[in-house]
């Protein structure tokens, strides 16, 4: 795949003793979305802790923009562009709304996102930019941390459960949000729940069960049946 | 008029104390390191400063322009070479390993100075003094005291209004994110110990102008700037300049008392703070 921005080549993931991934094989376009979907404990949040470097895995196991990202730290892994929007927020809680966005252009890469490209994408977020982050509501929250990953101008943006824990009209509106933010020639990677709102938005989709790809295919091609075997395993 | 005065020299020695806490306070702060060795690293940074006046003959206030980068550079260095591999979930071996490197001050200090005890000379500086509406303040409490309140000021505005400070706290709060933001955690802690030393380094100084030292006090320079941590509240700095007050006047009214209460009083009053308000006067993060 020659212009694939991501790619994963039998990747294996630990925590101590237990293995949480089992040679995953996976791949991410330039310009494309891609949704993983996958019951509880299937193993997406450890997919994107292993991206981004929080979790060590071996050498080309991953590769980003052809290059072997597997042995870099977290921090080297954004200054090449991968920035995510963690699963629960995880906002600096003694920073101020304004400091969670300016800590994310911290990594110092060029590009059309500033503190005034998210004001104008969530102008709520520029009423509340002296106030704590943490005390705002759920949704105002996932704006500062979509905000905050977009202050980095990365190429290739992963949302783990985008809308977990937020009420419909909020899912909405960041569902709204979605093609202005990954418009601009960026790729991404969303972990989605609502099945449904997964398929919609993306142009590819895997499926993770207990470690493992148990399905792959095109957002529109797949068929209800082989996800729900896919999700819960069943025959 | 003697129990206006002994408030007023406890105050002023708070601000030493709070001197030898800041560093603490930030470590602590920063990266929940509790540093065993902080005390050692103050008379380490007198003695610097005994080299270096001894050497050029300079004053010792002017040499804090070479010994604040060399504790600096020295922190840097240490953090990033031994102290970032024992950070981790549990607390104890940065403890431990801070210890050794406590003994490890110490024994180096003796060697390199004997156990004689030493005295940065001033010019005079010591012993001037002033008189203000029937006190006679001395010149160099009343200039450590502004120091404190200077560098505690600094500290505090690097932590809030620099990225630097926006560093440490996000580093702070949770490591994982920090790093994923761009921030190597390492680096990070290196120059926060810089920072710490560099605080250090003037403490050490003006306590050397101050007192005669010699390589085994730094235990004492520790257990005050604990206290000092403690009563004004893990993690506020302006309430670890009120530690710092308040142990000097509890010293200086036991003193008043019987020269002899003068340690005493100071740990019975930090005991009394910790019974009632076991997260001291200002906490951060109110428990
Ligand atoms: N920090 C951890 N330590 C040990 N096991 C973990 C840890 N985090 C996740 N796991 C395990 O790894 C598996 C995958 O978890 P996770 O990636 O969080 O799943 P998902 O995000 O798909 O719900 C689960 O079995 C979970 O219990
Ligand atoms: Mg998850």
């Amino acid at each position: 795949m020659p212009d694939a921005i991501l790619s994963m080549t039998g990747l294996d993931a630990h925590y101590g003793d237990f293995q949480a991934l089992y040679g995953v094989d996976m791949h991410v376009d330039a310009g494309e979305v891609l949704a993983i979907i996958g019951a509880n404990g299937a193993g997406k949040t450890t997919l994107m802790r292993s991206i981004t470097g929080l979790l060590k895995n071996g050498p080309g196991q991953i590769s980003h923009d052809g290059a072997d990202i597997g042995g870099l730290r977290a921090d080297e892994i954004a200054l090449r562009g991968i920035a995510m929007v963690p699963e629960g927020r995880q906002l600096f809680p003694s920073l101020s709304v304004k400091e969670n966005l300016m800590i994310g252009a911290q990594v110092g890469r060029k590009g059309p996102w500033d503190l005034d490209a998210v004001y104008k994408l969530f102008p709520i977020l520029d009423e509340r930019k002296d106030q704590q982050s943490t005390s705002l509501s759920g949704g105002q929250q996932q704006m500062v941390a979509i905000g905050r990953a977009l202050m980095s101008n990365p190429d290739l943006i992963l949302f783990d459960e985008i809308s977990l824990g937020l009420a419909p009209v909020i899912i909405k509106d960041i569902y709204r949000a979605l093609p202005g933010i990954i418009g601009e020639g960026m790729s991404a990677i969303i972990v989605e729940q609502d099945i449904t709102k997964a398929l919609s938005v993306s142009s590819r989709v895997y499926c993770l069960q207990e470690g493992r790809v148990s399905l792959e295919g095109g957002s529109d091609q797949i068929s209800r049946e082989e996800i729900s075997r896919a999700y819960f395993g069943i025959e | 008029m003697d129990w206006l005065n002994a408030i007023v020299q406890g105050t002023l020695l708070g601000g030493l104390y709070a001197l030898f806490a800041a560093g603490l306070s930030l470590i602590f702060g920063v990266m929940r390191l509790v540093n065993i060795a902080h005390g050692d690293l103050i008379v380490l940074a007198a003695y610097l400063g005994l080299t270096v006046t001894t050497a050029t003959g300079i004053h010792p206030l002017l040499a804090l322009a070479i010994v604040v980068p060399v504790m600096a550079a020295i922190g840097y260095v240490l953090q990033r070479s031994l102290l970032n591999q024992t950070l981790g979930d549990d607390l104890l071996p940065p403890l431990l390993v801070t210890f050794g490197l406590s003994v490890i001050i110490q024994n180096a200090l003796l060697e390199g100075y004997t156990a004689d005890p030493q005295k940065l000379s001033a010019g005079g500086l010591e012993t001037a003094s002033f008189a203000l509406g029937g006190l006679t303040l001395g010149v160099l409490p009343v200039l450590t005291f502004a120091i404190a309140i200077a560098v505690i000021w600094g500290l505090q505005w690097t932590f809030y209004q620099t990225a630097l400070g926006r560093a440490f706290r996000a580093v702070s709060d949770n490591q994982d994110i920090a790093q994923l933001m761009g921030l190597n955690r390492r680096h990070i802690f290196g120059l926060a110990m810089a920072l710490a030393l560099a605080v250090t380094a003037v403490a050490g100084i003006l306590l050397g102008i101050r007192t005669s030292f010699d390589p085994s006090i730094g235990g004492g320079r520790l257990i005050f700037g604990f206290e000092a941590v403690i009563i004004g509240g893990l993690g506020n700095l302006w309430g670890t300049l009120i530690g710092g007050v308040i142990l000097g006047v509890a010293q200086t009214i036991g003193a008043q008392i019987d020269p002899g209460w003068q340690i005493l009083a100071g740990h019975i009053a930090f005991l009394i703070i910790l019974a009632v308000r076991p997260n001291g006067l200002f906490p951060r993060i109110s428990a």
